[in-house]
């Protein structure tokens, strides 16, 4: 009896060690693309900016990372659950989210930005989109800032699964404006749909309260090693520069927002 | 009756259950209900509406297609097998989004369209909801109409005829009450399919139950109270729909000459 316990105990030390040196990170990450940060092309490959910042932290910290693919709004509940361990999903830090998860010091701050059809007569504020159709994407600091400001005011705020069905209804003139990240919305600005449609109407005002401090990776409640892992890790790419030949491969500039 | 419930099995069984109800109720938090509560109410409201109209528009279309393919010309009913083998071979929530991001795209194109007074209403979702809604009620039903206009006995048309009775006479004095009488029961459970089809209309923005339940697991991160909440609620819907047919099946008079 006494021998089997041993054996078991030699077994669990062997294990926890080998899970030390190799220890496995589970990255949530949404497969509805969100280009350029994260997409996933048919053949399950993922791509952009964020799965390449993902990778170099994941070196630097020297963590054994994989992406497991979890929808936009299951992530938060995947990470209680334990499926994942952490969430780089372009997730802005804020106060509703710190009630039930931690984050990481921020990897990216980008301003958010009013988009409407050319020549629309569209301000970027309460007045400017009064009587309008403004269209969010579901469980995103833009649903919550466009409803605390622009609830009062507009027609409507309606709201989508994923970003790209907003832009959709929005070349189909089904909303009269979309609020998003600028950078997100750059891409689509850029496409054959979007400049033949659309215009940027500029970036809406600025309140930290919703709009959060920037983009973090999301950690379980408590997991002080991992957030410590990662924060090191965000230093490090930041002081080598890493992170700026990374940007350098997708932006023009910086997106660090100092 | 009283007696084949109170065997031990039955008795555990429903402890269990009462106590799975009683630990969901308060063990769980509900403390967003208040809250959300207008807003449930109103996603009632759109799920009774979109189902009971979709229900109405399908079925009046179903009656003409079954009749189509079940004793008319061969122009009418092959188009019409034609529309029933594609409503029911495709997936619904497909049909919905052609609709909504297929066809719903093509209008503003057209600036006579977007210039109408109809298109504010042709810019919300769910005129798409509910005519995709109808269609497949209408696909399920024309073929449950077809079957049962085939097996009216033909003794009764011919007999109808012999006395003189004109074509609509005997459609609605002896085809049409005879077809529904066999398929009432038929028609009652595909009301229950064509219940739990609506939810698939959240994907086009159109705030049903379901998506004023994935609204509130969205906001509050509380996931399984609003599921259970919603599920409770289509539970109840459905009953109310079996209770109905049942309730038409009993009344169905049987007219003897």
């Amino acid at each position: 009896m006494t021998r089997l316990n041993l054996a078991a105990a030699a077994l669990a030390l062997g294990l926890t060690a080998g899970a030390a040196s190799a220890e496995t990170v589970r990255i949530g990450m949404a497969p509805e693309p969100y280009p350029p940060f994260a997409s996933v092309d048919a053949a399950g490959t993922w791509t952009g900016w964020e799965i390449d910042l993902m990778w170099a932290l994941c070196k630097a910290a020297e963590l054994e990372c994989e992406i497991t693919p979890i929808a936009w709004d299951g992530l938060i509940p995947a990470l209680e659950a334990g499926q994942i361990d952490a969430i780089m999903n372009s997730m802005s830090i804020n106060e509703e989210r710190q009630k039930v998860i931690d984050f990481s010091d921020k990897y990216y701050n980008t301003p958010a930005v009013i988009v409407a059809a050319k020549g629309a007569e569209i301000t970027p504020d309460p007045e400017g989109l009064s009587g309008k159709i403004v269209g969010v994407q579901v469980s995103t600091i833009h649903q919550t800032y466009a409803e605390k400001h622009f609830g009062g005011t507009a027609a409507e705020i309606k709201v989508y699964q994923t970003q790209d069905e907003a832009n959709q209804d929005l070349v189909a003139g089904r909303i009269d404006a979309t609020q998003a990240d600028s950078i997100a919305m750059d891409a689509f600005l850029t496409s054959a749909e979007g400049t033949a449609c659309c215009e940027l109407k500029g970036a809406v005002a600025d309140d930290p309260a919703v709009l959060g401090l920037g983009v973090g990776v999301g950690l379980r409640k408590g997991d002080e090693a991992l957030k410590e892992k990662f924060n090191k890790a965000i230093a490090a790419v930041r002081a080598d520069g890493t992170y700026d030949k990374i940007t350098a491969n997708y932006f023009s500039s910086s997106i660090y927002g100092e | 009756m009283m007696r084949a419930l109170m065997q031990p099995h039955r008795i555990v069984m429903l402890a269990v259950a009462i106590g799975l109800v009683l630990w969901i109720v308060f063990g769980g938090n509900w403390s967003w209900l208040p809250k959300y509560a207008p807003m449930i109410v109103q996603g009632v409201w759109r799920t009774i509406w979109l189902l009971a109209l979709s229900i109405l528009i399908g079925f009046a279309l179903a009656v003409p297609l079954g009749l189509a393919q079940a004793s008319g010309p061969r122009v009418l009913a092959l188009p019409a097998r034609a529309f029933c083998t594609v409503i029911r071979g495709t997936p619904l929530l497909l049909q919905i989004w052609l609709l909504y991001y297929g066809l719903g795209s093509l209008f503003p194109g057209i600036p006579w369209i977007r210039e109408s007074d109809l298109w504010p209403i042709l810019r919300q979702a769910w005129p798409y909801a509910l005519l995709a809604l109808s269609l497949s009620y209408a696909g399920y039903e024309g073929e449950v109409m077809r079957g049962a206009f085939a097996s009216v006995p033909r003794g009764q048309i011919e007999a109808a005829r012999a006395m003189g009775m004109p074509r609509w006479k005997i459609f609605s004095r002896i085809s049409l009450p005879l077809a529904l009488q066999s398929v009432l029961p038929t028609l009652g459970g595909e009301a229950v399919l064509q219940l739990k089809a609506t939810p698939l209309v959240a994907t086009i923005t159109v705030i049903e139950i379901y998506a004023v339940s994935s609204r509130v697991r969205q906001d509050t991160l509380i996931t399984y109270e609003p599921l259970f909440l919603v599920a409770a609620i289509y539970l109840v819907l459905a009953a109310l729909i079996v209770l109905a047919f049942r309730k038409m099946e009993g009344r169905q008079p049987r007219r003897t000459a």
